[in-house]
């Protein structure tokens, strides 16, 4: 590796001291220092960065990063009922193998002739995104579910030209936190309240609450707290009735089964994509996505770069670009709609592919599979002496909230016990939801079988008596 | 037939050719028109009986109006044409690790280290979750633990956040930092104006705008450094910020960043420091000692992490000792026995994604910097900037291209040129070289808008090529630049050997007829008769 005094590294190819020798003299420098000549002596960094030893081995590199990562004990080797915004699904081999492949793992930014493929891949992810929605507008993935909803909510400012947002206190502390940040300049947040036993956003309030300054009425469909908004279909006709928009945060995992929220008035939906074919990598699975109709006065408040199809100069030949570019901040910079950059592309393609290897009936199977698992765990769970699941009434999707107040233990107790028994419980909401008493939040999914459920039960019932 | 040198196509007169390149070409379907009915791409476990007995029909829980009622109108496909169809797509597309990826100036399109790949997508990290019991990811968490103190060295800045998404999450996140120390000190409402420069990414400018602040964007003087007394007339006691790339897009390091730093400082803003150009600087000089309060890196640039089509890529937020305090929150923190996630940060601007950050390429990043080590990420630097500097002499002896400003100076990271003189010489456009440069295998970018160097193109060869590939690249793009002479019909209607030729971008800007999915297209115009 070493040639003398100098290291040869393998990613640097002309680390090579007699290439870089040969290449000095073709620019006429003596050294590489002069390349710096613009940095003035004040600023120069004269002494080596402390930074650990390196390893510059592949195996060494590779027993290291092995060595860390084995102190993690993972939602596979335990059994898992976390979700919360990040869920474990089934992750199909295809999605891995796509999004593994070179071409597209180290694209970035090529021209429409460079990058057919990952136009193709993106438009078809749109599509069929926009099948799943059953809307016409799909924008290429923003970063997260956050991002999606707070720029859902701009956008509808925009659209309106009003300044209040109503949304259902139901929401995360996390997300509501995230929009509060990115409405902040101009933008008024209202909570409505919900019914204590359903959960339901609570439609006398809204109606109070909403007036003629109201842009958009906002919920999320499953809600946080994994029950399904049934009347989605009167929120909206509210919203209407006010001129605002209706705003719908759907997981995309439930909708082979569950209405599309246009089909109950929503005007934008938004969400996350991880559900559809991403690993949960500790959170790094995220990606968002919005969609609409097809109505130039929505498309034009996207920030969010949309794919087009247009014709070539072939008959026949597909080609793309980008839809009204000329809105976004890479042409006109701040006069753009918000900002557009870097944002989770990648998992966009996956989610497409994901969605080709489901069709029609594995959404609905899936879907199905997850509601009759859930339920099944809310049942057996609600008949543990002190417990209560669920605590809201109502159809559930994948998540529900277990109560343990009549079981004199709290959620971190009970958690430390399973824990010990090698089961991540559900996500404790004690501390963010102080109004639910002891509660948390469990995940149910298609991973899940009987015995898991069974197991679970098992433990819980040890665990509270 | 005579024994022929099999080689000899590879050169003529003793120098070499350029390659016989064609992009692959599939005319691949959209996938809506693959497939036959009934076909399964994918089973999904079946729900044991025992519990189908217990819950009965569980559609029927859902009230009517949640019912779907008409299935999603996907694609059926058996598994070996979803993979089929997709691997297509794929070779339909020119990733980094296939050609010279120097074209994409700004982007950092450095060499992805597959070990990386392979370690961030073990088991042992994709199956985590994030709201898993600290105890259970203490490996994960001390790696982004140790990956800030790494950050620190190299910035010498005093705190990092790793959960904005990307490079422009990261500046919109120190905007909300900048503004929560005004409102901190009850000046928000007077101090509403960010400063930044027409070089520097437009983000900084499209951010600050989406953050409530009115943007004042200086233009660089006649040298092409930004303009000192410019900022002196821009700075006032409603500056809030100044947000500044250096070196610029144009590859040009301002010598007076401190300058710079000093008169915000003195109206009272405060400085954010760009630093997706930062591969030409790592450890030649820091954001700390220029005295910035805030920077940020991109780790799919500068650290190596693949760019993935466009995310997810990661960044990381550094804050000065007295900024800190506003970071999102959580923070990894470790207090002498164990990692955890410090949420007890009253004064934090909150979330800004959600959980902490794309883990995997923290975990890329985190590799990269060990297999390098201080010696190693300095070479990264000066070799960067040898590579830059060895391309600026070569290209600019190709005719009609020039790199405007700072003559005679050498480049940092990357260049700007400029072919103004071939466009006025030969009516080819700076565009369409590129476009005619994909006929072999490689391609190249223009610069943001607006063009402020005409008929730009940005080239930013990072550390990863070799002095051939450099060579190479020079070649095509000479070759090219002197069709445009020769034969610009031929470069004005390029593509010829890529999978498609040249689009029709009207519909694109025509909401009659642009379409954004399958299913609007078919309405709008798949449906009429031609």
């Amino acid at each position: 590796m070493s040639q003398g005094e100098s290291t040869v590294y393998p990613y640097i190819p002309n680390s090579v001291p007699e290439i870089k020798r040969q290449m000095l003299e073709a620019t006429g420098a003596e050294s590489t220092d002069e390349f710096f000549e613009d940095v003035p002596e004040t600023l120069r960094f004269r002494h080596p960065m402390n930074l650990p030893e390196p390893l510059h081995s592949e195996y060494a590199l590779k027993r290291h990063v092995d060595g860390l990562l084995s102190k993690n004990t993972t939602a596979g080797e335990f059994l898992s009922f976390l979700g919360a915004g990040c869920y474990q699904h089934h992750v199909p081999a295809i999605c891995d193998e796509v999004n593994g492949r070179g071409e597209f793992l180290t694209a970035y930014a090529g021209e429409p002739y460079d990058d057919h493929g990952r136009f193709q891949a993106l438009f078809e992810y749109a599509s069929m995104m926009g099948e799943l929605l059953n809307m016409d507008v799909v924008n290429v993935p923003t970063y997260d579910g956050f991002q999606a909803a707070a720029t859902s909510l701009r956008m509808a400012t925009r659209i309106t030209g009003r300044r209040q947002i109503l949304i259902a206190r139901t929401l995360s502390v996390d997300k509501l936190s995230k929009i509060r940040d990115y409405c902040k300049p101009d933008i008024e947040i209202e909570l409505v309240d919900y019914d204590k036993e359903t959960g339901q956003m609570d439609l006398g309030a809204l109606k109070t609450q909403i007036s003629e300054a109201t842009a958009a009425v906002y919920f999320e469909n499953p809600s946080f707290l994994g029950f399904i908004e049934t009347r989605g279909d009167e929120i909206a006709v509210v919203a209407h009735d006010q001129d605002a928009i209706c705003v719908v945060d759907a997981d995309p995992i439930s909708l082979g089964v569950m209405t599309p929220p246009v089909d109950y008035g929503a005007d934008i939906v938004c969400g996350d994509i991880q559900p559809l074919g991403m690993h949960m990598q500790y959170g790094g699975g995220h990606a968002g996505y919005i969609a609409t109709r097809d109505e130039e006065k929505y498309v034009m408040e996207y920030p969010s770069r949309l794919f087009g199809i247009a014709p070539t100069s072939i008959l026949g030949e597909y080609g793309f670009g980008d839809v009204a570019y000329e809105r976004t901040s890479f042409a006109v910079r701040e006069e753009g709609v918000e900002w557009v950059g870097t944002a989770a592309a990648l998992w966009g393609i996956t989610a497409g592919v994901y969605l080709a290897l489901m069709g029609p009936h594995g959404m609905q199977d899936i879907g199905e599979g997850i509601m009759a698992r859930s339920r099944y765990a809310m049942m057996e769970i609600n008949k543990i002496r002190g417990v209560k699941a669920p605590l809201f009434q109502a159809p559930h999707f994948k998540e529900f909230v277990v109560n343990f107040d009549g079981t004199g233990k709290t959620v971190a107790e009970i958690n430390q016990a399973l824990l010990a028994r090698e089961i991540f419980g559900g996500v404790d909401l004690s501390r963010e939801r102080p109004e639910l008493g002891g509660s948390a939040l469990y995940c149910v999914t298609e991973v899940h079988t009987k015995d898991d459920i069974n197991r679970l039960v098992k433990a819980l019932t040890e665990v509270v008596s | 037939m005579a024994e022929q040198d099999i080689t000899q196509h590879r050169y003529t007169d003793g120098r070499p050719n350029l390659r016989r390149f064609h992009q692959a070409k599939w005319d691949e379907p959209i996938i809506f028109e693959l497939g036959r009915e009934g076909q399964r791409g994918l089973l999904v476990p079946e729900v044991e009986e025992e519990i189908r007995d217990q819950v009965g029909d569980v559609l029927a829980t859902l009230p009517e109006t949640m019912r779907r009622k008409k299935s999603p109108n996907l694609p059926e496909l058996s598994q070996p044409q979803v993979l089929r169809h997709y691997l297509r797509l794929s070779q339909e597309n020119l990733g980094a690790d296939l050609n010279i990826e120097i074209g994409q100036g700004t982007c950092t399109m450095k060499y992805s280290p597959k070990i990386n790949d392979q370690l961030a997508g073990q088991p042992k990290l994709a199956e985590l979750h994030p709201l898993q019991d600290e105890a259970t990811a203490q490996g994960i968490l001390e790696i982004m633990y140790r990956f800030e103190g790494m950050l620190k060295e190299i910035s010498g800045m005093d705190r990092f956040s790793l959960q904005p998404a990307a490079g422009s999450a990261a500046i919109y996140t120190n905007l909300s930092i900048i503004r929560a120390y005004h409102e901190s000190r009850g000046e928000a409402d007077q101090r509403d104006e960010i400063i930044t420069t027409i070089f520097s990414h437009p983000s900084n400018a499209a951010c600050a705008r989406t953050a409530g602040f009115k943007v004042i964007t200086l233009y660089p003087d006649q040298d092409g450094y930004p303009d000192l007394e410019a900022l002196k007339a821009a700075v006032s006691e409603r500056t809030a910020g100044l947000m500044i790339t250096n070196p610029e897009d144009t590859g040009i390091f301002n010598p007076r960043i401190a300058e710079f730093v000093e008169v915000v400082h003195e109206a009272g803003g405060l400085c954010a420091y760009d630093q997706a150009n930062a591969n030409g600087i790592l450890g030649i000089t820091r954001a700390r000692d220029a005295d910035f309060d805030l920077c940020h890196f991109n780790l799919h640039k500068t650290f190596s992490s693949p760019h993935g089509c466009g995310g997810p890529g990661g960044s990381a937020c550094g804050a000065s000792k007295e900024l800190a305090r506003f970071l999102p929150i959580p923070l990894v923190a470790y207090d002498g026995e164990r990692y955890f996630l410090d949420y007890d940060r009253p004064l934090s601007i909150g979330k800004m994604r959600p959980f902490y950050g794309y883990a995997p390429v923290v975990l890329r990043a985190y590799a990269w910097v060990m297999s390098l080590g201080a010696e190693g990420l300095r070479e990264v630097a000066e070799i960067a900037v040898l590579n830059n500097n060895y391309l600026l002499n070569k290209m600019l002896e190709i005719p009609g291209v020039s790199a405007p400003y700072a003559k005679s100076k050498r480049r940092i990271e990357q260049v700007r040129y400029s072919w103004e003189e071939l466009t006025e010489e030969t009516g080819v456009h700076s565009e369409e070289l590129g476009i005619r440069a994909a006929d072999f295998g490689v391609h190249y970018w223009t610069s943001h808008h607006p063009f402020v160097v005409p008929e730009p193109c940005t080239l930013e060869p990072t550390e990863s090529v070799s002095k051939d590939e450099l060579d190479e690249y020079v070649a095509i793009i000479s070759h090219v630049a002197d069709e445009a002479h020769t034969d610009p019909v031929l470069v004005k209607s390029a593509p010829h050997n890529s999978t498609i030729h040249s689009i029709d971008h009207t519909p694109l800007d025509d909401p009659s007829r642009w379409a954004m999915t399958w299913r609007a297209y078919r309405r709008k115009v798949g449906t009429r008769k031609t």
